[in-house]
């Protein structure tokens, strides 16, 4: 396990390679589907909001209120990455991100971001809803909320040891591309 | 209407927030035959972690927690109408509660007015049958996974998958191929052949109503679930489609009634974060037994 700690400078993505074993401690926003579309299509980011040498994380969280009115993640696993492969290179360019956080991987078109701008795809456990959750130590804020509803909104959160692997680096290596090559000759022996 | 209103609130808890033992009775076995110190290995280590939290804390087990399908058996004079307005009830105080995310969208204008109700939110599903018991068996769906489910039309020429059992295994095993990593495996298949586009999807959703470790009654069925099974986890995919041995851990096959110029077979695929539960009611809308 490598602890990956902010500031997430270029060198240590640069030095993070497929198949590694992270524990993330900083800061990560989250931003999914209405997000990705509104900074696709020119959307500025809310005042606050910093995605310079920043992580993104693909996730809709489940937040309340408590009773003293304080937002508490009581949810927070990734979602599904592949549908923000239209936005995602463009995202990493333009907003200088050195990590994206999500699961079931990205395609060419990130990876080449990924290789280009040093930026690298983590691949968290999905549905570990409940383990992250226990990763998340503060909610900072929350953007968007009004426009885009909870599970969609930009979310702010302290993480501490948020464990997540490597499966797209900064050189070009995509574990599933990998495993999806492996399989598919797998698959063409046994029909 | 009060108990049976508390009695499905605590349905939906305990969906959510709890593994049926038969899916956790199979992680654990995938658990132990991954190879150790793989990050397919610490991948369910975190998952059986994740288990052990939710269920601790009371809380969903995904975050995502999906679609809400209710399947209600019931008797004949059973009110249906009653029945939907609590379990609408029902979810709207079990969102309040974090029990389930606010996770129901408009289709036409995104917005999300935060109580999981809405058209065809939640679905239910209502079978009459003759016994004086009502059955309730609940389903989160997550949207993950049912992104990667699949249709197929048979015949396939890409996939030299002709209208018979050896092309519908072809063509489930190539969901489990497109499915991967994008589905949270290792996951679990219900299948339908045959049908119409619409109940074959409906058919192929309540085969996961079934127990992981019950059997096909029909001995073609039950062949090709554990073809499938022993195929798919020579794949290589894995939890995660990290690589890896666990690929699924279970498939569930009903046949439907056809009509001759079509042959569907539908997939629907459920994550490993298998969330279903189920109660017999008594009279008074009281739980008297838990299903899985
Ligand atoms: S596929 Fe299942 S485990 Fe994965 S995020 Fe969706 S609901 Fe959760």
């Amino acid at each position: 396990m490598i602890s990956l700690t902010a500031p997430f400078t270029e060198d240590k993505i640069r030095a993070l390679k497929v198949g590694d074993e992270v524990a993330i401690t900083g800061v990560l926003f989250t931003g999914r589907d209405a997000v990705h579309k509104y900074l696709h299509e020119g959307g500025a980011l809310p005042p606050g909001v910093d995605l310079r040498n920043g992580i993104l994380y693909h996730c809709g969280p489940v937040v309340i209120k408590d009773e003293q009115g304080q937002w508490k993640c009581v949810a927070a696993g990734p979602t599904t990455s592949a549908r923000e492969e239209p936005y995602q290179g463009q995202i990493i360019r333009q907003f200088g991100l050195r990590g994206v956080i999500g699961k079931g991987g990205m395609g060419e078109r990130t990876l080449a971001a990924c290789q280009e701008a040093g930026c690298v795809y983590l691949h968290a456990v999905g549905g570990a809803a409940q383990v992250l959750g226990e990763c998340i130590t503060k909610v900072r804020n929350v953007y968007l909320m009004d426009q885009f509803g909870a599970p969609e909104a930009i979310w702010e959160f302290e993480v501490k040891a948020f464990p997540a692997v490597v499966t797209m680096d900064s050189h070009g290596k995509s574990l599933h591309q990998e495993v999806l090559a492996a399989s598919q000759a797998e698959l063409a022996k046994l029909v | 209407m009060k108990q049976l209103h508390d009695s499905l609130v605590e349905l939906i808890r305990r969906a959510s927030a709890e593994i049926p033992d038969d899916v956790q009775a199979a992680l654990l076995r995938s658990l132990e035959e991954e190879k150790k110190g793989t990050i397919a290995e610490s991948a369910l280590q975190i998952v059986q972690r994740n288990i052990e939290l939710a269920k601790q804390k009371s809380q969903p087990i995904c975050q995502d927690t999906g679609s809400i399908l209710f399947y209600v058996d019931c008797p004949v004079g059973f009110d249906e109408i009653s029945f939907a307005d609590t379990a609408r009830e029902a979810v709207k105080l079990a969102t309040k509660k974090g029990y389930l995310r606010q996770n129901s969208v408009d289709s036409i204008t995104g917005k999300n007015d935060g109580t999981n109700v809405g058209p065809g939110a939640p679905t239910l599903h209502f079978h009459q049958h003759r016994s004086p018991e009502v059955a309730v068996r609940l389903m989160l769906k997550g949207g993950g996974c049912e992104n990667v489910g699949a249709q197929y039309s048979l015949p396939i020429e890409r996939l030299k998958a002709d209208r018979d059992l050896p092309g519908c295994r072809k063509v489930i095993l190539d969901a489990v191929l497109q499915a991967q990593g994008k589905g949270c495996g290792p996951g679990v298949l219900g299948v339908c052949v045959g049908g119409d586009r619409a109940t074959s999807y409906e058919f192929s959703k309540q085969q996961l109503l079934r127990k992981l470790d019950d059997r096909n009654p029909v001995p073609e069925l039950d062949a090709l679930e554990q073809d499938i099974v022993n195929t798919a986890n020579k794949l290589g995919i894995g939890p995660m489609g990290f690589g890896g041995k666990t690929t699924l851990l279970g498939v569930k096959i009903g046949a439907a009634n056809r009509v001759p110029a079509s042959y569907f077979v539908s997939v629907s695929y459920m994550c490993w974060a298998f969330r279903r539960q189920g109660v017999t009611l008594g009279a008074d809308g009281q739980i008297e037994k838990w299903l899985y």
